[in-house]
């Protein structure tokens, strides 16, 4: 899974709109990310491979969020 | 301050800066080229070649945050760094370069990768300075309470101002 924390520089409107674009998601559900986010402090935001998680991670990194890796229990 | 972006041709932007504004922003993302230096890969050959660096989490608090550990299992995260940071800290470095070489004063475009570029640059900036600082979440109203004699507070005002032209080019890109 991936997962990104809560963090008190990234501004609700850039999280948002990082989830729209480098996921694809809807307005409202990169909206709900981020206020999951924010309001509890992380949120799963994708799940997949492992190599697809990386990637993920990868990007998010690039965009300045705090994300990082939790593999499944069954590897 | 009327500076900031707007929705521009093409899926691109339109920025406007003052002159002053400029060199300041051409100041800051020379400052981020001082602190991200070059992606440090091993001494193999072959790593170079891949882009594979040694894997040690950073030590600095700003490059710690810039370059997050991936994974909660240090081994693990040392494997990741491997194999991303050198490539993370070249696009940091290729995006605050391509900020540098595009701002320039009154109103002028930025295609759809120059505004990611700028996006994710005006983010690391941002990054930075509020690491250094330690901001909270409630900084824009403690500059508010903050008095201008304060040593703090240009670099109060400047990561706010970064704030307001983040927060403008998101909703010029939306």
């Amino acid at each position: 899974m991936t997962i990104v924390w809560n963090d008190p520089v990234n501004l609700m409107s850039y999280v948002t709109y990082v989830f729209q674009t480098v996921f694809g998601y809807t307005r409202e559900k990169a909206e709900k990310l981020m206020m999951d986010v924010h309001h509890k402090g992380k949120a799963v935001v994708s799940s997949g491979t492992r190599e697809e998680m990386e990637r993920d991670v990868q990007i998010l990194h690039s965009y300045g969020l705090w994300a990082t890796l939790q593999p499944d229990s069954v590897k | 301050m009327s500076s900031g972006f707007s929705r521009g041709r093409n899926g691109g932007v339109v920025a406007v800066f003052e002159a002053a504004e400029v060199s300041l922003l051409r100041s800051l993302v020379s400052m981020m080229l001082g602190i991200v230096s070059p992606g440090q890969t091993s001494d193999d050959p072959l790593e170079r070649a891949l882009g594979i660096g040694d894997g040690a989490a950073p030590s600095d608090p700003v490059l710690a945050r810039l370059f997050p550990s991936a994974y909660e299992d240090e081994k693990e995260s040392v494997e990741f760094r491997r194999y991303t940071e050198a490539t993370l800290r070249d696009g940091k470095r290729a995006d605050a370069q391509t900020v540098h070489e595009t701002a320039r004063s009154g109103r002028f475009e930025l295609s759809p990768e120059e505004a990611q570029a700028w996006l994710r640059s005006l983010n690391d900036l941002r990054l930075t300075l509020g690491t250094k600082l330690d901001v909270t979440e409630e900084v824009h109203d403690e500059i508010a309470m903050m008095s201008e004699d304060d040593p703090r507070y240009p670099a109060y005002v400047t990561y706010d101002w970064l704030t307001y032209l983040q927060d403008s080019l998101v909703r010029a890109l939306w």
